[in-house]
């Protein structure tokens, strides 16, 4: 292998949005600025005083700027909200007055007088008994900052005025940041922390741009203008490419870009095997504003419609008519296909969880989800509220998360026969017979998936998390990520449970985790006798593909095979061989 | 600040008290703080907020921030000034709706 020379750089992450963009950096510094101090003349006071004051009414101005663009464009009503505070802050006499007071009394300049005033409210707010105030410390330090790069005429970390092909380095991108980005220019994320679930995450994948998060120090080792390679794929990021480097992306592209074109054809073409048996293939979305690049991609409704997004990033619960409009936007964007909406899975790796209940050792078997739903049953009314209301379109259905037990499922469904009697009473429209899907994700739901079965009409797998709790992997842990196997003969025979027990009840079951989306493991799926793969907007072209050029024989076949397989790697083989065969171009 | 033992100024001038409890279940954080604040500023009336002996301004939400009024606390509303009345009101109002939440 050719010795790389020495000023390529590759930092590694976790690629939370597919693609690979090629770009300059720039990186959105949240370095302290520095304040300069020192004396002035009483006669001054007045001068600094109004440039106080113009601090401020540029400041505000900034903020309504924001608010609008929010309003006119993507930014969530949330983050909308969270600048109402931020205006509010900069009115605060709490805030102006010790200003003009200290002004006056020690005769220095503003900006250092300020700074120190916001600081001592930063750390008094910091340390305050409650959670939710405590965190709000951001909030006024993000507003006096702000103030702060006024006074001193710096710029701001502005995202709105940025050369084309731009990669955003950052440690961490907030809404209020990113409130003011120009899509057209940016075509990446990189940032040092962060998750599948953060801001920059979700963002990019409703924007559908590359990201890599928890690139550790990134920002502190990379410069505005170096061109980069960021791959969304492996979650790279490639400094300074050399020749080699680019030359391989570059036939990775050339082939990636044939065989996406000739995927893209099949968009109006059904999920059908060569020998006739269908599937439906349905779509993954976090936000509302998803479905149109869905339906683009040919997808046959929206298989899981994460709502967390509803409350992620602020304090308080989303009302039922802030709900409500989500899911009307959805349903109606969808038609003529269905819309499966999942109630609030909140926890684990969600962080809204730490700040409504105590942080947990063990977030992942902890309080979250459907558990975190039964025991404050008025925030899980408001959300079947809205879900019914929307209801009334006609192609709604409704999915619980996080079942541990038949029991978590009856008390549930009998919560949703309240708010159907309470709607009912109050003249509301919604369909009386919405379906109703349990998420199979724990074992212990997946091995007594015959008794669930009888009291839903649908199930829908979710891989990702079966595949953790029954191999105790958590995949994120490098260390024994190794250890995470779809194929383990215990996965199989889950799978093959929950579809059994699912067709024996006379109700349909889903994939909507990860392997439902990877052509490895569709035709093991298919076979098996799934009957609908929920996926990302990205995955669906490749999936359809697999699936129009397979048979359905050989995929039955091949499922019974891999129950007899002892040992995952042979599985594996055989998944490699079978997709090798019908579809060498998606073998990864 | 205000001080509670404020003089009532010219005969127009008033005072209005009441005491109001946080219903909404997380409390006055950011958010509620800026809609009291919002409210506030509607009125010429200085505004007084107090919770366990501690005041502060009304039209302040850092200040009322720092009260960390959670589910359940107390807080007296007091107004000085010609529409203290209903400036009282519809900060009482604000209580009942839950500032909006829940």
């Amino acid at each position: 292998m050719v010795k790389k020379p020495s000023t390529e750089r590759i930092f590694h992450g976790i690629g939370v949005s597919p693609g690979v963009a090629r770009g300059k950096i720039i990186v959105c510094s949240i370095a302290e600025e520095v304040v300069p101090e020192y004396d002035i003349a009483p006669e001054q006071i007045p001068q600094e005083i109004a440039r106080f004051e113009q601090a401020l009414i540029t400041t505000r101005g900034q903020l309504h700027e924001l608010q609008q663009r929010i309003a006119t464009g993507t930014g969530s009503t949330a983050s909308s909200s969270i600048l109402d505070v931020h205006v509010s802050i900069t009115e605060d006499p709490a805030l102006i007055e010790p200003v003009m007071t200290r002004l006056e009394q020690e005769k220095r300049n503003v900006e250092s007088i300020f700074n120190s005033v916001a600081r001592k409210y930063v750390k008094t707010l910091a340390e305050l008994p409650d959670e939710f105030l405590r965190e709000r410390a951001v909030d006024v330090q993000d507003v006096t900052r702000r103030i702060l790069r006024n006074l001193l005429g710096h710029d701001h970390l502005t995202l709105s005025d940025l050369p084309p092909n731009t990669i955003v380095v950052a440690y961490d991108l907030s809404p209020s940041d990113t409130s003011s980005l120009n899509r057209q220019s940016v075509v990446g994320f990189a940032t040092d922390v962060g998750s599948h679930t953060s801001h920059t995450a979700i963002m990019a994948r409703s924007m559908n741009i590359p990201a890599v998060v928890g690139l550790r120090d990134l920002s502190q080792h990379v410069r505005d203008g170096q061109s980069a390679i960021l791959d969304g794929y492996s979650g790279t990021l490639v400094v300074d490419p050399n020749e080699q480097t680019l030359f391989i992306y570059g036939q990775l592209d050339a082939k990636r870009h044939s065989v996406a074109e000739r995927q893209a054809a099949l968009r109006d073409l059904p999920a059908e095997t060569l020998d006739g048996h269908r599937v439906t293939l349905s779509g993954n979305i976090e936000l509302p504003e998803d479905v149109p690049a869905l339906l683009q991609v040919g997808a046959q409704g929206v298989g899981l419609f994460r709502t967390e997004f509803l409350y992620l990033g602020r304090k308080d619960f989303p009302n039922e008519h802030e709900q409500a409009e989500k899911y009307f936007q959805v349903a109606r964007a969808a038609k003529p296909h269905s819309v499966i909406i999942r109630t609030l899975d909140l926890g684990g790796d969600k962080f809204h969880s730490e700040e409504v209940t105590p942080t947990e050792i063990n977030p992942f078997l902890g309080f979250r989800a459907i558990r975190f739903c039964l025991a404050n049953v008025d925030v899980f009314a408001t959300q079947l509220r809205a879900i019914l209301r929307a209801s009334a379109e006609g192609n709604v259905k409704v999915m619980y998360p996080m079942i541990s037990s038949v029991n978590e499922v009856i008390q549930a469904n009998e919560i949703l026969e309240q708010v159907k009697f309470d709607l009912r009473q109050e003249g509301f429209a919604f369909d009386e017979d919405i379906q109703v899907g349990a998420m199979i994700e724990i074992p212990s739901a997946a091995l007594t998936a015959e008794m669930i079965a009888q009291e839903v009409d649908f199930f829908s797998i979710g891989s990702n998390d079966l595949i953790q709790y029954t191999m105790a992997v958590d995949r994120v842990n490098e260390k024994v990520a190794n250890l995470y196997e779809p194929t383990h003969p215990a996965i199989l025979r889950l799978i093959r449970g929950c579809v059994e027990a699912a067709h024996n009840n006379g109700i349909w079951v889903g994939v909507c985790g990860e392997i439902a989306g990877e052509p490895l493991y569709v035709p093991l799926l298919v076979g098996m006798g799934v009957d609908e793969l929920s996926v990302a907007a990205s995955s669906m072209p490749r999936v359809k593909e697999v699936i129009r050029r397979l048979r359905f024989s050989d995929a039955q076949e091949l499922a019974a095979a891999t129950l007899d397989a002892t040992r995952s790697r042979d599985v594996l083989a055989m998944l490699n061989a079978l997709l090798q065969r019908i579809d060498p171009d998606v073998v990864s | 600040m205000t001080s509670p033992q404020k003089e009532t100024g010219p005969s127009n001038s008033s005072r209005a008290s009441k005491e109001c409890t946080v219903i909404n279940k997380l409390g006055i954080h950011a958010r509620p703080a800026a809609l009291f604040v919002k409210v506030a500023n509607k009125f010429e009336s200085d505004i007084t907020v107090e919770k366990d002996g501690e005041a502060v301004n009304g039209k302040s939400i850092m200040g009322l921030m720092m009260l960390a009024a959670g589910h359940n606390s107390k807080l007296r509303i007091t107004a000085d000034g010609h529409d203290a009345a209903q400036a009282v009101r519809e900060i009482e109002q604000l209580f009942l709706q839950k500032f909006n939440e829940d």
